[in-house]
């Protein structure tokens, strides 16, 4: 009865914005105590001393910076990083580009069909992912079976390195370029082709100068897309690196976890979400020029 | 059914790099069924003993059920704070709805290597560390954007005639939701279930900065078991979760239609 009354006196009594803070309430406070405060914290955290012991200092100073950014390690990271995740986003964009155009020209259930082959690995676990590469990189995989199979004595290794990592992330994060190119394909018209072709233009001509520069701004957003996420993927580098690649998503995990150097962690974070306000800029610019 | 002629040249590229895009997938079935102690590819004999294998793992049991539980309180969570959250913002609008509606989806933008390193070291004073309720805490950060964003959606679609008429006829607020906008958002509140419970349930660069050696989630039990020795029991286990994401997709397909809900 007590509980009733209280049902229908409440929203009155709050009016409109009294009842729109109570349901936003809820969620603020987690975004708070989840996000906002756990971010500033992060920052601070990178000014803080850090003592061999893995303690924190009480006082904040420089010098996790000016070391981290004068260490010939941190320096190769952030190159290494940033070089490895281009050559991914690359990769990534050659292999996605055919199966989003051939997605883009069909239709119907088969349409239906290739999209759920495309959504299908986003759905499941980079963990399981990265260990089926195992299974084909790994010296009785797949790979080395079929060349052993051939005649080579000795194939190449092609986990435990660089390319074992380029290999996995390229094919993880293709699900991503897929969708960002298909969402940008909408202005790709195969009258516009059918044009090109008629007055004489080669094929290859047409998709040079025609298909191509049509689909630059779904080109812009997947690569940005799959730069921002191969830069601070774990998971793969970790397993398929096998300790042996060293990038920055993998070093603030050791710091944090192993090293317990946590102002270096954070301080390394922090340059993560700088390489990510830059790629964003260039991305704005880029897309300005293609527009 | 083409209605363009697709260049036969178009057609090879699309089909090897799909089998590129596969590929992992595909190797994975056939190891989860061999006979081999370790892993090779392809296996030398077959059996069904790592299915079995499982079973008798405690590790994995335990990191089974921890995922379950973990991955059913926190939709239960996102829904209960999501659903609100979504009705003010669309229904009620208050000033500042739209910056809103942005800081809370903000935490999907910082890249989870950073955002778990935030919440380590936030959480780790407090000793949440290796705790059910740490981990519940930094899977809803990551679940509720997708929440509140898929509700919002399927609130802002819904003819508004219907509540109008609802509340003219005399019902209350509550009422009219609970009648009458509840049941009509069935299918964004059936996406937003299965689309929180497999980001928990898959969830692992969070849950690998958030869990100790006595709490470990499935994801990252598999994560520390790939790391030591990659045997066919990873390639079992990987089977059945890939079944039981089909098996959720395939309910949200029936439903809600899959492509309405994840690709848009």
């Amino acid at each position: 009865m007590t509980s009733l009354t209280l049902c229908h006196a409440e929203p009155r009594r709050l009016g409109p914005l009294g009842t729109a803070s109570a349901l936003l309430l809820p969620i603020a406070v987690v975004n708070a105590i989840g996000f906002l405060w756990p971010v500033v914290n992060l920052l601070k955290m990178s000014f803080r001393e850090a003592q061999a012991s893995g303690a924190l200092g009480a006082g904040y100073n420089l010098d996790t910076w000016t070391n981290a950014l004068t260490d010939s390690f941190t320096l190769e990271l952030i190159t290494n990083s940033v070089g490895v995740s281009l050559l991914i986003t690359v990769l990534t964009l050659i292999a996605s580009y055919p199966i989003a155009l051939y997605l883009h020209r069909s239709t119907g259930t088969w349409r239906t069909v290739l999209m759920v082959l495309v959504v299908a690995p986003l759905l499941t676990s980079a963990v399981v992912r990265t260990y089926g590469w195992i299974a084909i990189l790994s010296d009785r995989g797949l790979v080395a079976n079929a060349l052993m199979a051939l005649g080579m004595a000795e194939p190449p290794r092609l986990m435990f390195n660089l390319t074992g990592v380029v290999i996995g992330l390229t094919e993880i994060l293709m699900p991503y370029m897929i969708l960002a190119l298909l969402s940008g394909f909408g202005r790709l018209d195969p009258r516009l082709e059918e044009a090109a072709l008629t007055l004489g233009a080669s094929p290859l001509k047409t998709f040079w100068r025609v298909v191509l520069p049509l689909t630059a701004p779904g080109m812009a957003l997947g690569g940005l897309l799959c730069f921002v996420l191969a830069i601070s993927s774990f998971v793969t580098p970790k397993l398929l690196g096998g300790g042996r690649v060293f990038l920055l998503a993998t070093e603030i995990y050791d710091q944090a976890i192993v090293t317990l150097n946590w102002p270096l962690a954070a301080a390394l974070s922090m340059i993560v979400l700088v390489v990510f306000g830059i790629s964003l800029t260039l991305y704005a610019r880029a897309l300005r020029r293609i527009a | 059914m083409d209605e363009r002629p697709v260049s036969p040249a178009l057609k090879i590229a699309a089909g090897l790099m799909f089998l590129f895009l596969l590929a992992p997938l595909l190797v994975v079935l056939p190891i989860s069924f061999s006979g081999d102690d370790f892993m090779a590819f392809p296996p030398s004999s077959w059996s069904v003993k790592w299915y079995g294998a499982i079973f008798a793992n405690s590790v994995m049991m335990n990191a089974f059920w921890i995922s379950l539980a973990l991955a059913f309180v926190v939709t239960v969570l996102s829904l209960g704070i999501g659903l609100p959250a979504a009705y003010a913002l669309v229904r009620l609008k208050p000033p500042g709805a739209e910056a809103l509606s942005n800081l809370f989806s903000a935490p999907l933008l910082l890249p989870t290597i950073v955002l778990g390193l935030a919440l380590l070291l936030v959480f780790a004073p407090m000793g949440l560390i290796g705790s059910f309720q740490g981990l519940v805490a930094a899977h809803l950060i990551v679940t509720l954007p997708y929440a509140v964003r898929v509700l919002s959606t399927a609130l802002a679609n819904l003819p508004l005639t219907v509540e109008e008429a609802a509340g003219m006829l005399g019902a209350r607020p509550l009422t009219v939701f609970f009648r009458v906008t509840l049941p009509m958002m069935r299918s964004g509140l059936v996406s937003t279930t299965a689309l929180c419970f497999l980001v928990s349930f898959d969830e692992v660069v969070l849950s690998l900065f958030m869990t100790g050696p006595r709490l470990q989630t499935l994801p990252v039990a598999m994560y520390n078991h790939v790391d030591q020795q990659a045997d066919p029991m990873a390639a079992a286990i990987s089977v059945l979760l890939v079944v039981l994401t089909l098996a959720v997709v395939l309910v949200v397909d029936r439903t809600a239609g899959l492509t309405r809900t994840f690709v848009k």
